[in-house]
């Protein structure tokens, strides 16, 4: 009798979180999760996954712009292998602090790439296992607010963390994608994952915006 | 002074930096009163092909880290690796030929230069011809591959439209309203 209610327990417990998985996911592709439902008085906690190259410049210009008294402290979060990305961000940083002479509320964590470009479909699934168990104990102590990306590997684990973190009502992190300036016609890979997960989905051309009816074009930002 | 940079940014594109020196190109260049070219070669150059039929032969010179020809006195095509001041060769130049890595494509425009993107050919699954494509097709820039540059060149660079300037408040607009800061 005992071993009969334990299994109803669990399959109780497996249709409870396919329920929420698929909530969440029909929140997100909906767009109801567009816009936050309260006002905002204390700043928020940023994820800014930085990739690597093209990737890395059209992230940061896009930070470069906020103003980092809302969005503080920052996270930024590369590939371990990338030297320049780390320089670019520090100088960032420096260039945004001298004026308002604040203090330093940014931190650079550097974990393993989840897949490097032309690596195979499939042995890039091990790769980001091992990514996934490295980045797991970064994002459970951060709990962000929000997640930047815009395309690196380096964020679907950052992001499918998140989603986690959102799953079992921990954090709700609202992960904003940006679709690289590159992308006029085709999503890249990441896009096509994120297309479930990222509550906002930003594109740069109204080209590839008439592809996918949720994604956002809101004017040219390179 | 009529100046050209031809840039491949930090990839390798030998195919383009040859394409400049091919008999038609170098013919091109000269009736369209161009005098000088600046090529960034990038990884993987070794040394400048000409086509044989160049006559009479250009003169080849090294200095420092830079390679100088000199065709018919009219002409001078400088070969340097890499760029320090990548920004300033743009400004000084009449014409600027990139490959079609967006960082590059994008400084050029920002800075109203008239730019040919390149697009390598060899490089089939790259969606960098994307993003050139759409550029040609809103009449920012004009493309070609190395092979059609000689046409692409001839044609007139005062059609292309300036690039707007980005609006740089519109993404923290947009991410205040989402984070519910306004």
């Amino acid at each position: 009798m005992e071993s009969q209610l334990r299994l109803e327990l669990g399959i109780l417990f497996i249709v409870l979180i396919v329920a929420r998985v698929l909530f969440l996911i029909h929140k997100v592709t909906t767009g109801h999760s567009k816009y936050a439902t309260s006002k905002r008085k204390s700043s928020c906690k940023t994820i800014i996954c930085i990739g690597s190259g093209g990737h890395t410049t059209e992230m940061l210009k896009l930070v470069s712009n906020l103003d980092f008294t809302k969005y503080s402290p920052r996270y930024y979060i590369m590939a371990s292998s990338d030297v320049t990305s780390m320089q670019k961000v520090e100088e960032l940083e420096k260039a945004k602090r001298l004026p308002t002479k604040g203090t330093i509320d940014y931190r650079i964590y550097r974990i393993p790439r989840s897949r490097v470009v032309k690596q195979s479909y499939f042995t890039s699934v091990f790769t980001t296992l091992y990514s996934i168990l490295y980045t797991t104990p970064v994002i459970f102590m951060i709990r962000p607010d929000l997640i930047l990306c815009n395309g690196p590997g380096t964020c679907i684990p950052v992001c499918g963390l998140a989603f986690l973190l959102k799953l079992i009502f921990v954090k709700d992190t609202r992960i904003v994608f940006i679709e690289s300036f590159c992308r006029t016609q085709t999503f890249s890979l990441t896009g096509k994952i994120l297309i479930y997960f990222a509550d906002n989905f930003l594109v740069q051309w109204p080209s590839l915006k008439r592809k996918l009816k949720r994604s956002e074009y809101i004017g040219q930002l390179m | 002074m009529k100046r050209i940079f031809v840039t491949v940014g930090t990839t390798k594109f030998p195919k383009l930096v040859n394409a400049i020196t091919t008999e038609q190109v170098i013919q091109t260049l000269l009736s369209l009163g161009y005098n000088f070219v600046q090529i960034q070669t990038g990884r993987d150059f070794s040394k400048v092909e000409f086509d044989s039929v160049v006559s009479p032969p250009p003169e080849i010179k090294l200095e420092a880290n830079s390679t100088i020809v000199t065709v018919n006195d009219k002409l001078t095509i400088k070969y340097d690796t890499y760029f320090e001041n990548f920004e300033k060769e743009v400004e000084e130049s009449d014409l600027v030929i990139s490959h079609a890595g967006a960082g590059s494509c994008l400084e050029v425009l920002h800075k109203r230069k008239p730019l040919i993107v390149v697009i390598n050919e060899d490089l089939m699954d790259n969606h960098q011809s994307e993003l050139a494509e759409q550029l040609q097709k809103d009449g920012y820039v004009y493309c070609s591959t190395c092979s059609t540059l000689k046409e692409v060149l001839k044609k007139d660079l005062s059609k292309l439209r300036p690039y707007p300037k980005p609006d740089d408040s519109l993404f923290p607009r947009y991410l205040d309203k989402c984070m519910g800061f306004t």
